[in-house]
């Protein structure tokens, strides 16, 4: 049995890395019939391994697998708003909170499934939010792209939209509210830049046993918040670049997370100075250093996206991500060092690990 | 009793077990086809038919080798085709 699975969404199909030692690796793949996947994630209280997706073909599904990823099989019954309106487009982002399935979609909505993903329905209380009507699609679309669940309360999550920002429920998604105090949106006028909503988030992560803090990579920033993302304070100084996609946190240690800064948003957002690069922080973002062993240093010109990182539960902590060119990187000792699992995927879109046994 | 012959695209009946890629069912119009193949699918509705509701974007369904709409009706010798349109990269 593995000691870990690398669980990869990529934009054709989902693959499986499978380790005893986190040194070599067992590639499996593609699942999911080849679909563009953006999101694989395990239950371990079902024993189930979810993927999200959707191809222009035939719309968004989760697929699901009770068997290690040998077999699959996929619904979207209940996966679609009500007649008239657009059409969910793909499945995004999953989680697992207590026996509900979560599945987030474009455009922007979030579903939830009692049963396993056999069936959804909608969480119609964040489609109904009253700024609804000014959310806008960013670059990669209107999409629900998080969901954070809270560890001890299953009525409590918070969900990232881009372009949109963050929003909190405390009832399981009958109201919500927005939790974007203190976020930059560079991209509007001076004067305008900290609205409500309209903040372009990219990824969030619980701070290890802190779910009151929460780290949050932004179009515009990096951020924590200590209030459970009620306000926000910028901990991007000392990185290279406020642009970026992905954040991993450390499965205990609540100081220590990860980020993977691209150049900027409009220089290419690949690697700064073409050498890949992943920051690490010790002190909750008060200094940042860069983990460079074993990544390349010259002619990188990826991107990391932003579900495409994520730390496991081993000690020392192992970390994965997955390029857009296909590249999965690992590291079984908290970033110091780095070797490649597979090169020649296709574009990486998420990347979580799990202990499927 | 003559029945419409229904003829799948691979992509999609691979996506349910023990679907064939040629059967005849029994249907008057494209929506009521998409019902019949639901039933014998469970599923298969929501891969063909968006919430508008219209046959998704990027699928083709031919009746008598017309492009079709769900209200398309269909006759008990029809053949009716259900393909994926070229799209991708």
């Amino acid at each position: 049995m593995a000691s870990v699975t690398v669980l990869i969404g990529t934009r054709k199909g989902a693959f499986l890395a499978d380790s005893r030692d986190r040194a070599s690796w067992q590639l499996r793949g593609p699942f999911c019939a080849a679909w563009p996947i953006n999101h694989v994630i395990h239950d371990p209280r079902r024993s189930t391994i979810y993927a999200a997706g959707g191809n222009e073909w035939f719309g968004p599904a989760v697929w699901k697998s009770t068997d290690g990823g040998q077999t699959w099989s996929h619904s979207s019954t209940g996966l679609r708003y009500a007649e008239g309106e657009t059409p969910v487009k793909t499945a995004w982002s999953l989680a697992v909170a207590g026996d509900r399935l979560y599945v987030g979609v474009e455009p922007a909505g979030l579903f939830a499934s009692d049963d396993g993903g056999a069936t959804f329905h909608e969480i119609k209380g964040l489609s109904q939010h009253p700024t609804r009507s000014q959310w806008q699609p960013g670059g990669g679309g209107l999409i629900l792209h998080h969901i954070l669940c809270h560890p001890r309360d299953p009525g409590r999550l918070w969900v990232g939209i881009s372009s949109v920002g963050i929003f909190e429920t405390s009832d399981a998604g009958v109201t919500w509210a927005p939790r974007n105090v203190g976020v930059r949106c560079d991209f509007l006028p001076e004067g305008q830049r900290f609205p409500e909503i309209g903040q372009c988030v990219h990824g969030l992560a619980f701070a290890a046993g802190m779910p009151d803090r929460i780290y949050q990579q932004n179009h515009c920033g990096m951020y924590r918040s200590e209030d459970a993302g009620r306000t926000w304070q910028s901990i991007e100084a000392g990185l290279p670049s406020t642009f970026g996609f992905p954040v991993a946190a450390h499965p205990r240690d609540p100081e220590t997370a990860f980020l993977i800064p691209l150049n900027g948003d409009a220089t290419g957002r690949f690697m700064p100075d073409a050498k890949a690069a992943v920051w690490r922080t010790r002190d909750a973002g008060r200094t940042w250093s860069a983990c460079r062993n074993g990544l390349p240093q010259a002619h990188a010109y990826f991107g990391v996206l932003r579900q495409a990182f994520a730390a496991d539960t081993l000690e020392p902590a192992g970390l994965y991500f997955g390029t857009s060119g296909g590249r999965l990187f690992a590291s079984r000792d908290e970033g110091d060092s780095w070797s490649s699992i597979a090169e020649y995927l296709p574009t990486i879109t998420s990347v979580e690990a799990a202990r499927l046994s | 009793m003559t029945m419409p012959t229904v003829v799948l695209s691979r992509a999609l009946a691979d996506l349910f077990a023990g679907a064939p890629t040629t059967l005849t069912l029994e249907a008057d119009t494209v929506s009521a086809l998409v019902l019949g193949l639901d039933q014998r699918f469970p599923g298969m509705a929501d891969r063909l038919v968006d919430e508008t509701p219209a046959i998704r974007r990027h699928l083709n369904i031919f009746v008598d080798g017309v492009r079709a709409s769900l209200a398309t009706p269909i006759r008990p010798n029809s053949r009716v085709y259900v393909l994926t349109a070229m799209s991708g990269g």
